[in-house]
């Protein structure tokens, strides 16, 4: 039964060729019994052909939702997926593609590593049977010489004693390793596009090492494209070259990680970086963002961020800045955006009065 | 629900004390295991080692990081010494008084100066007990004559102050955990924990479920509380850079044991262990400038079931290899010894535990592992 969800947008042409995955205008809600909760609100970016991009942002900004659309996880409904949202890889319209045909991209040109690897792998399966399954259903290959490709994958993650290791069940392995499993196992269908979804967050840091490493490994000699969502700036300040931030369901800012995390444009940006505890702020109060996400069911009229930002003025409550129509492109902020009906921006930025009630 | 409000004007982080401080809390030799048992009979067949041996001091108004990864035993120490489990050996003391010997009505008194915030927000608070209740619970609990706390309204109250001291409305009082966010629900936990008004805090991972800019007014408000209410915390923690910011000493733990303790400025610019000096290069550095040569070390944590002979770490360790194999390091498990100014490490070979040969180390490391990769 084909079951493309959508016919694709009037109109539209592919990116260029060597771009592999550009996402337009996603939106995806969920219809829930109190709601709905815009979760994705409008988010665009691409990555080319061997690229690494980092998705930054807190609990609810919707960068896992983001990942599980392109993937096409979602349980439709009680997601929905705005038809006029289009996700391009390797020239063609994911959207538009029945469940059989994503099948055969899920995996194979695009595959995923997830944030808690034991909630991930099927339990009841050793961890070779597991990767052995998705080699043998993506190349058409027997039973036994999955299982060798199988063994070879974890070899390739640096798993020593692969042949025992992979007789072994989920739970008899270390998260690290349960880690690489998932590596091996992404990797093993020589994907295009690898999107890790919090890979390291549930590892100490000393694993955590091994496993960005690994990853920078593999992505290296691979040539895959690397997604990376995250919700540590350190993180991605080692692992990948651009970086998209994202606030309650949008875009707020992108560039290079050099250019975001050194000089960040947007408010919350700023207020992200700077609260992060370091040796260096001993002694001094840490920079807060006053208050608390927005509602999910309830987001605020005009600029999502403008409730908790210390130089909100005129036009942030009235009017929702999109990166879409920025200018410079690069920071969706009305404090670079001459706002509609307004003047210039404010060259200098100045904290809102009354800004700590 | 509105924001919480910050206390800007009661903060004042201490200047570093004139004079030394007294000590608090003082532990040794701690032991805590959890027996392993199994087959038919559920004989014990060993133990978790999941505190092996810990003495150190916690000094009257400070803040002691207690840092370490999984398994390391740092939460166990924390709920043990405040007598949430028994110890299996060992001593601890508040303020001179012992802790382990006491029973019933004098280890009632005694946990009024000792408290404890817990890591999960959610997990931590009653789904079904309103917040005036769960702040409560422990006032009704130490309830006597002298404080009247099993009056209601003397206890709604002092529910009321302790919820304004973190910044949280009085009025909240009559609601539900359900109703609040991560951040709020873990101010009601300190909420509670301070309500007795205690001398000594453990902080067991207060802030990790916490996302970064949430974190950031947890830590400016227990730094603006301890202030105020003259307290001391343990604070224990997996993530480095909130261990750096908020303590002023650390203890750096490996399966069951310390291995190294110093102030904060003496373990982030001079680390002398090589646990601690690998676990520090592994942090990563939101600054993308800062390109530092990673120490990556090798395999994953023995289990503390059984832990490795001689210096725990050995299996692990990267001085070991630099230095050829040297044996003391499998037949002696080397002990806490002070290497000048309260700076303490457990090394056989801390003379040459330094960054810069783990920087050696890590560039041969980059050297070797490209020459595998071309092999291969």
């Amino acid at each position: 039964m084909t079951t493309t969800y959508s016919s694709g947008v009037v109109g539209s042409r592919p990116p260029a060729s060597d771009v592999l995955l550009e996402i337009r205008d996603l939106r995806t809600h969920f219809h829930v019994m109190d709601g709905v909760v815009k979760a994705v609100d409008g988010v665009s970016f691409g990555i080319r052909q061997g690229e690494t991009l980092g998705v930054v942002g807190e609990s609810g900004c919707g960068k896992s939702v983001t990942a599980l659309t392109i993937m096409r996880l979602l349980d439709t409904p009680p997601a929905e997926i705005d038809p006029d949202s289009e996700i391009w890889f390797n020239g063609r319209n994911l959207l538009t593609l029945a469940e059989e045909q994503m099948r055969a991209v899920r995996g194979n040109d695009i595959a995923m590593i997830f944030q808690e690897p034991m909630t991930s792998l099927n339990p009841v399966y050793t961890v070779g049977d597991q990767i052995a399954e998705a080699v043998a259903l993506h190349q058409r290959l027997s039973q036994k010489a999955a299982w060798e490709k199988a063994v070879d994958s974890l070899k390739a993650v640096g798993i020593n004693t692969p042949e025992r290791r992979a007789k072994q069940y989920p739970h008899e392995l270390s998260g690290g390793m349960r880690q690489r499993v998932m590596i091996a196992m992404a990797l093993s269908c020589d994907p295009k596009l690898l999107i890790a979804d919090e890979p390291t967050t549930a590892l100490d840091v000393t694993i955590q090492a091994q496993i960005l490493e690994l990853i920078r490994k593999v992505q290296d000699e691979t040539g895959a494209a690397l997604l990376l969502i995250t919700h540590d700036l350190g993180v991605v300040a080692e692992t990948v070259k651009d970086v998209v931030v994202m606030y309650a369901g949008r875009v707020v800012e992108t560039g290079t990680v050099d250019d975001v995390l050194m000089s960040p444009k947007h408010p919350y940006t700023e207020g992200l970086i700077a609260s992060i505890p370091s040796k260096e702020k001993r002694g001094e109060r840490l920079n807060v963002i006053r208050g608390t996400v927005p509602n999910p069911f309830n987001m605020p009229a005009g600029c999502n961020f403008a409730p908790r930002c210390p130089y909100r003025f005129g036009p942030c409550a009235d009017h929702d800045p999109r990166i879409e129509d920025a200018s410079p492109p690069d920071v969706a902020c009305w404090l670079y955006t001459p706002a509609p009906g307004s003047p210039v921006p404010p060259r200098t930025r100045a904290r809102a009065a009354g800004s700590t009630t | 629900m509105t924001e919480p409000m910050t206390t800007e004007d009661t903060f004042a982080q201490p200047a570093a004390a004139a004079q030394p401080r007294e000590p608090l809390v003082e532990i040794r030799d701690l032991v805590k295991y959890y027996p392993i048992r199994g087959g038919i009979l559920r004989r014990k067949l060993g133990d978790v080692k999941a505190v092996d041996g810990v003495s150190f001091d916690v000094l009257r108004g400070e803040v002691f990081g207690l840092v370490g990864e999984s398994g390391c035993g740092k939460s166990t120490l924390g709920k043990t010494l405040i007598r949430l489990q028994p110890p299996t050996s060992g001593s601890a003391a508040i303020g001179g008084e012992p802790i382990f010997d006491k029973k019933g009505a004098d280890l009632k008194r005694l946990r009024r100066r000792m408290q404890i915030i817990f890591q999960d927000p959610v997990g931590s608070l009653n789904p079904r007990m309103p917040v005036s209740d769960i702040i409560g619970e422990g006032l009704l609990a130490q309830a006597d004559k002298e404080n009247n706390w099993g009056t209601r309204k003397v206890r709604d109250a002092r529910v009321g102050d302790y919820l304004e001291a973190v910044g949280l409305r009085r009025d909240y009082a009559r609601r539900y955990p359900h109703e609040f966010s991560g951040g709020q629900r873990q101010r009601i936990g300190i909420a509670r924990a301070l309500a007795l008004a205690p001398e000594f805090v453990v902080c067991d991972e207060p802030v990790s479920a916490l996302d970064v800019s949430i974190q950031s007014q947890i830590l400016n408000l227990l730094l603006d509380l301890r202030a105020q209410f003259g307290l001391t915390y343990l604070f224990v923690a997996h993530n480095l850079s909130v261990v750096q910011y908020i303590s002023d000493r650390v203890g750096v733990m490996y399966l069951g044991k310390i291995v190294e303790l110093a102030s904060v400025e003496q373990l982030y610019s001079n680390p002398r262990h090589p646990y601690s000096i690998a676990l520090l290069s592994a942090v990563p550095n939101p600054n993308p400038r800062i390109r530092k040569k990673r120490l990556v070390m090798k395999g994953d944590v023995p289990s503390p079931a059984a832990p490795p002979s001689g210096c725990r770490f050995h299996t692990r360790c990267w001085l070991r290899e630099q230095l050829g194999n040297p044996e003391n390091c499998v037949t002696e498990d080397p002990p806490l010894r002070d290497i000048g100014g309260g700076h303490q490490t457990a090394c056989h070979w801390a003379e040459k535990a330094t960054e810069e040969a783990a920087g050696v180390f890590a560039a041969r490391q980059a050297t070797v592992d490209a020459a595998i990769a071309v092999e291969v």
